[in-house]
């Protein structure tokens, strides 16, 4: 079954399509956040680079986050109209599960750890397990002082990733046994995501596209205003 | 007209299906030859954002990503089409709010990718202006276009198709804003604009003589000193009978945009008035529009109330119109928060 992922949760956008015979074609960019622009052309490069008919895609798989509001929903509004247009269901897969599986292989704790912005950061731990990589907590938006107490209560080698681990790559240091995965890693790719959601779709684990949910951790500005307001 | 619906597929009829999600409406239509509504699908978030008095960004950004496909899919289903029988797909590329607008962007252009048909690039502003053609196909040209909603405010001399002249604009708040400050100020509610039409039906418009900034030159408007006499007069009269003070504030602005729009269809020499607009839906300014245009002898076009506030048959209806004009856009195209309506001279 032919897979086509789309991935726009960071600043990276990017498309790719294969089977089983892994990844066939794949396109990704990252500059000046032009997600909105970039991802339907990247979907038709992509197809014709593979030779695949639109019509013959089986599964779209997305990115469902958590990342950076504005790019992801245009990555999920895209995939979402793709599976309609062509009558297809949808896998939806996580930025940081992307992550992790992009070095599934690693025997120290695995921790992705994506920019969210304003001094935080997406993060979640995992493990490496046959066939891939298990989740170990739930996906947050914290400091990288809190991402920090809580790798160090765990006194385990850590493998850090993501363009947050980047940023903020003073602050994990001061663990004493963390490796840093390299810049190829800063972004979850589409290219992950059309490995991750193949077994998926073969075990035929879809959603249908109003299934689909965006994994935000954050509530809108607004909304926590208007919650704390008068002890509301 | 819609007695006509689902006949169009087996004619020769150009179907487009229109996607709008520039605000708090998450929008899709198909809309055949530009002016025969098949389908008009309308999601609204008013009530969503009711408790925060007024649209918040985020919160119409995360409703639009949910609501787009159900209610495109919706509005296919209610025309009885298929993808086959469409001949474009046409979304609202701005102004309006970015993360809003890139959510129906994206989704047009994927559905044109996927359904092989060209993607029409819409400004909001000219989807507005042919409300009017929906329900009046054979509007004679050139015609003064009063454009009033949340976030515009003016005054257009349409000439041609796609040939437009900005006679006039807002030189600080919105219509559609200043009736929302002035409802919030009064602890009304939101959306302003129908909660003070409705008091307004039992108030006294004559009641407060509050200023008309009528003196201006030219077309352009200014309601912020207006709205700083509503608080004035309401401060220095607290016993103020609300429902006069939303009646005499509603009169002096519909004054202010019938004056003006009067004078520009006798000065330009317009064949008609039309209205657009999310504050169309007034019914004073509907009335007065009518009133105004029947004393000069030309014609008044009031589109209903369901196609002056933001739909997608508009959309579609202007999508058509571009796409013979400039034919299609290209797969990259993105969106803009601050598109201006294409105007010459
Ligand atoms: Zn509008």
């Amino acid at each position: 079954m032919l897979v086509l992922g789309i991935e726009s949760a960071t600043a990276q956008v990017g498309v790719a399509i294969g089977g089983h015979e892994g990844v066939l074609a794949s396109a990704h960019s990252a500059r000046d956040r032009r997600h909105a622009e970039s991802l339907t052309p990247q979907i038709e490069f992509v197809c014709s680079q593979a030779r695949v008919e639109l019509s013959e895609i089986g599964v779209v798989a997305v990115d469902v986050g958590p990342g950076l509001f504005t790019g992801l929903r245009v990555g999920i509004a895209t995939a979402m109209a793709v599976a309609y247009g062509l009558g297809v269901p949808m896998i939806g897969v996580s930025s940081l599960d992307l992550g992790a599986f992009a070095v599934e292989h690693s025997r120290r704790l695995i921790v992705p750890c994506y920019d969210a912005r304003r001094g935080e950061v997406f993060t979640a731990n995992y493990r490496s397990v046959p066939g891939g990589v298990q989740r170990l907590s739930d996906p947050v938006v914290c400091t990288p002082d809190e991402l920090l107490a809580s790798l160090m209560a765990k006194s385990e080698d850590v493998l850090m990733l993501g363009d947050g681990a980047q940023r903020h790559r003073e602050v994990f240091s001061s663990i004493s046994h963390v490796e840093f995965a390299g810049t190829s890693l800063q972004y979850p790719s589409a290219r992950s995501l059309v490995d991750l959601a193949h077994p998926k779709a073969l075990r035929e684990e879809f959603v249908l596209p109003s299934e689909i949910e965006p994994l935000y951790l954050r509530l809108p500005d607004a909304e926590i205003n208007w919650k704390t307001r008068d002890g509301r | 007209m819609r007695e006509r619906e689902g006949e169009a597929e087996t004619g020769s009829a150009q179907l487009i299906l229109g996607i709008e999600t520039s605000c708090d409406e998450t929008a899709a239509a198909v809309v055949a030859d530009g002016h025969d509504v098949m389908s008009n699908v309308v999601s609204s978030q008013i009530d969503i954002h009711a408790r925060y008095g007024g649209v918040v960004p985020e919160v119409a950004s995360r409703a639009h990503v949910e609501m787009m496909t159900p209610v495109i899919a919706q509005s296919m289903v209610e025309a009885g089409v298929e993808p086959g029988d469409l001949t474009a797909i046409a979304a609202t590329v701005g102004p309006g709010l970015i993360g809003s607008l890139l959510i129906g962007v994206s989704a047009a252009k994927s559905l044109a990718l996927v359904w092989d048909k060209p993607f029409v690039a819409v400004n909001h502003l000219e989807a507005h202006l042919y409300a009017s053609f929906l329900e009046e196909p054979d509007l004679e040209l050139p015609v003064v276009v009063l454009l009033v909603s949340g976030g515009h405010t003016m005054l257009v001399l349409m000439e041609g198709h796609g040939r437009y002249r900005l006679l006039g604009q807002t030189l600080d708040d919105a219509a559609g804003e200043a009736f929302d400050k002035v409802a919030r100020y009064l602890g009304l509610g939101y959306p302003g604009g129908p909660i003070i039409d409705k008091m307004s039906a039992d108030g006294d418009r004559d009641a407060i003589a509050f200023p008309r900034a009528l003196s201006k030159q030219g077309y352009d408007f200014s309601f912020s000193g207006l709205k700083t006499s509503v608080v004035n007069h309401v401060r220095k009269n607290p016993e103020a009978s609300d429902v006069d003070v939303a009646a005499s504030f509603q009169e002096a602005v519909v004054d202010v945009l019938v004056t003006k729009a009067q004078r520009a269809v006798r000065e330009t020499g317009a064949k008609g008035l039309c209205l657009a607009g999310g504050v169309a839906a007034n019914s004073s300014l509907r009335e007065r529009v009518v009133e105004a245009a029947a004393a000069d002898g030309i014609r008044a076009f009031v589109p209903s109330r369901s196609m002056c506030t933001d739909n997608a048959a508009m959309v579609a209806a202007a999508g058509w119109w571009r796409l013979h004009s400039d034919g299609p856009a290209g797969l990259d195209h993105g969106a803009s928060s601050s598109l201006r309506l294409p105007t010459y001279v």
